[in-house]
């Protein structure tokens, strides 16, 4: 009995990058784009009117949010649409009558999220670099928060994957829950600028304390303790990983 | 050293009200040419995924070389390889890369699997598409690839599920000659298709599932001959005669010339060739033949009906 397949873990894991890198123009290029547009409107049009860190200009704020905000939904996007995908073509079949585990699978799964995630955010911090003066205070910190954020929504994309039947649960679950909490999370502003309730409010969102830890990263100045957010950070990262090796080895939605 | 290729132990797997399998058990020999005959619904898809570990049965363990499904899935799913129903494939890669990738998941890799890779390919007649992306493929293509697919870790036991279904007499051919050459080398062949004179042809034993429950589990040659009834086919003219009611009642099919009878095996010919004279029948031609697999099938499952 193989202790662990590394050789199969690899070779998912590999399947899986190359899968998103073989349409990198939709999975990699547009969304840097995108974010790219979130930064040249609300950068210029209304940084003026809105209060950030202090010694910040807007648009040196806002470069580390959207960097974090595109990590988010790329590294959800990855799993889910892949799983969906997979389900609904039924090559997910090829995998599972492999003998990868679940907990290999799970790996592979979340290493090519991490893989998308970092690519997709360092496109928009590289533009950030060079058009804004921003610095990086502690760049271990920053990769740290990268890392786990793009891993935790590597797994909550699998969560959604594995339960969404077809497109349109996936697209309910993105739309209605992955969106507004992206958004929510402290990307454009600083939630000190929020009346009180929502300020309550947002300490309730687990993407804001990966937000705001990686502001942190940059400016070494946060809405609440970077202590406070990397505890929140890795302690949903154990919560969605247990979620997912369970519903994994249950076989839940798609070994039933 | 156990001498079963897959043990199902009393399987059962329900989807709510529905009871897809019910109770089965039986075993399946190593290095036999074993077919899972039933109508549409009966459950052989269901207990081969079951087999395969891509559904969890409700209750019941099922063994795959001595591999417990669930508890050692890793020998088990190493022990066997399917070749699925649907055309499935994979619209991001290439049938070379997929076969890469599939091998990579069994932790095979190296100069040894590249060259058996490159050999299922040509075995196969799939070398000039290799570098193909899958959904590009006609139909008859894909199942050569999920074909080599499920060979590339050489499994011990072989489950074809329907594979010859609205595929070409070419590819049925190189289909079945293949799969007899992976019989000679050793390798359980486990069979289900809707062409019963192929599982006639080629299983020595079969099973026989309806409604989720094991119907008939014999040797092929043991089921045809313990067959009670045999057919006698009778040409005639001067056009359709008036049958005495003990021929009537046996005309299993009729036609304008042709009649064919289902007798019982003990009945003498005497006493047919009798009946027809005195149901002045002009005969033309008479020839006698035992039931062929798909009439035993029918007859079996008929039964509950």
């Amino acid at each position: 009995m193989m202790a662990f397949n590394f050789v199969g873990c690899w070779a998912l894991f590999v399947k899986e990058v190359r899968r998103f890198y073989s349409v990198a123009v939709q999975t990699i290029f547009a969304p840097i784009v995108s974010s790219l547009l979130y930064l040249l409107i609300f950068g210029t049009v209304i940084s003026a009117k809105i209060d950030v860190f202090t010694g910040l200009s807007y648009s040196q704020f806002l470069i580390p949010g959207l960097v974090m905000m595109t990590i988010l939904q790329n590294s959800f996007s990855n799993t889910s649409s892949s799983l969906i995908q997979a389900k609904m073509h039924g090559n997910l079949s090829f995998v599972l009558l492999s003998p990868i585990s679940p907990l290999e699978f799970y790996i592979a799964f979340i290493g090519a999220a991490v893989v998308r995630g970092l690519a997709v955010g360092l496109g928009v911090l590289v533009v950030g670099l060079f058009a804004f003066d921003l610095h990086m205070i502690q760049p271990g910190l920053i990769l740290l928060f990268a890392l786990l954020a793009s891993a935790i929504m590597g797994g909550v994309g699998m969560t959604a994957g594995i339960l969404s039947d077809k497109f349109d649960q996936l697209s309910a679950f993105q739309n209605f829950l992955i969106v507004p909490l992206t958004f929510l999370s402290g990307v454009f502003y600083s939630i000190s600028a929020l009346p009180s309730f929502w300020q309550q409010a947002s300490h309730l969102n687990p993407f804001f304390y990966m937000v705001d830890g990686f502001r942190y990263g940059f400016f070494n100045q946060s809405d609440v303790s970077i202590g406070l957010s990397l505890g929140v950070s890795f302690g949903f990262f154990l919560l969605i990983t247990f979620i997912n090796l369970i519903l994994l080895y249950k076989g839940v939605k798609i070994r039933d | 050293m156990t001498t079963a290729a897959v043990e199902f132990r009393s399987i059962s797997k329900n989807y709510g009200e529905l009871q897809a399998l019910n109770n089965i058990s039986f075993q399946v020999e190593k290095g036999s040419f074993f077919g899972l005959l039933g109508p549409n619904g009966a459950g052989k898809s269901t207990l081969i995924n079951a087999m395969a570990g891509l559904i969890t049965p409700t209750s019941g363990d099922i063994l795959v070389n001595g591999f417990h499904t669930v508890k050692n899935y890793r020998g088990s799913r190493k022990s066997l390889g399917l070749v699925p129903q649907e055309l499935i494939s994979d619209p991001f890669f290439t049938i070379k890369e997929l076969l890469d990738i599939q091998s990579g998941y069994f932790g095979l890799k190296g100069p040894e699997q590249k060259q058996w890779t490159s050999e299922l390919l040509e075995r196969l007649a799939l070398s000039d598409k290799a570098n193909s992306l899958t959904n590009t493929l006609s139909g008859g293509m894909k199942r050569r690839v999920l074909i080599a697919m499920a060979l590339v870790h050489k499994p011990d036991v072989i489950v074809l599920d329907e594979p010859t279904a609205g595929v070409d007499v070419d590819l049925r051919k190189t289909l079945w000659d293949f799969t007899k050459e992976l019989h000679a080398k050793g390798h359980t062949i486990i069979l289900t298709t809707h062409y019963l004179e192929e599982a006639e042809a080629l299983c020595e034993k079969v099973a026989i599932l309806d409604k989720g429950q094991l119907k008939a589990l014999e040797k092929t040659s043991d089921l045809l001959s313990r067959h009670n009834f045999r057919y006698i086919r009778v040409n005639f003219e001067g056009g359709e005669p008036y049958f005495i009611s003990e021929l009537q009642s046996r005309v299993d099919s009729l036609s304008k010339t042709e009649v064919v009878f289902k007798v019982e095996k003990e009945m003498p010919l005497n006493q047919i060739l009798g009946w027809l004279v005195e149901s002045k029948v002009h005969l033309k031609d008479i020839t006698s033949r035992d039931a062929t697999l798909e009439e035993v099938f029918l007859d079996i499952t008929s039964e509950d009906k």
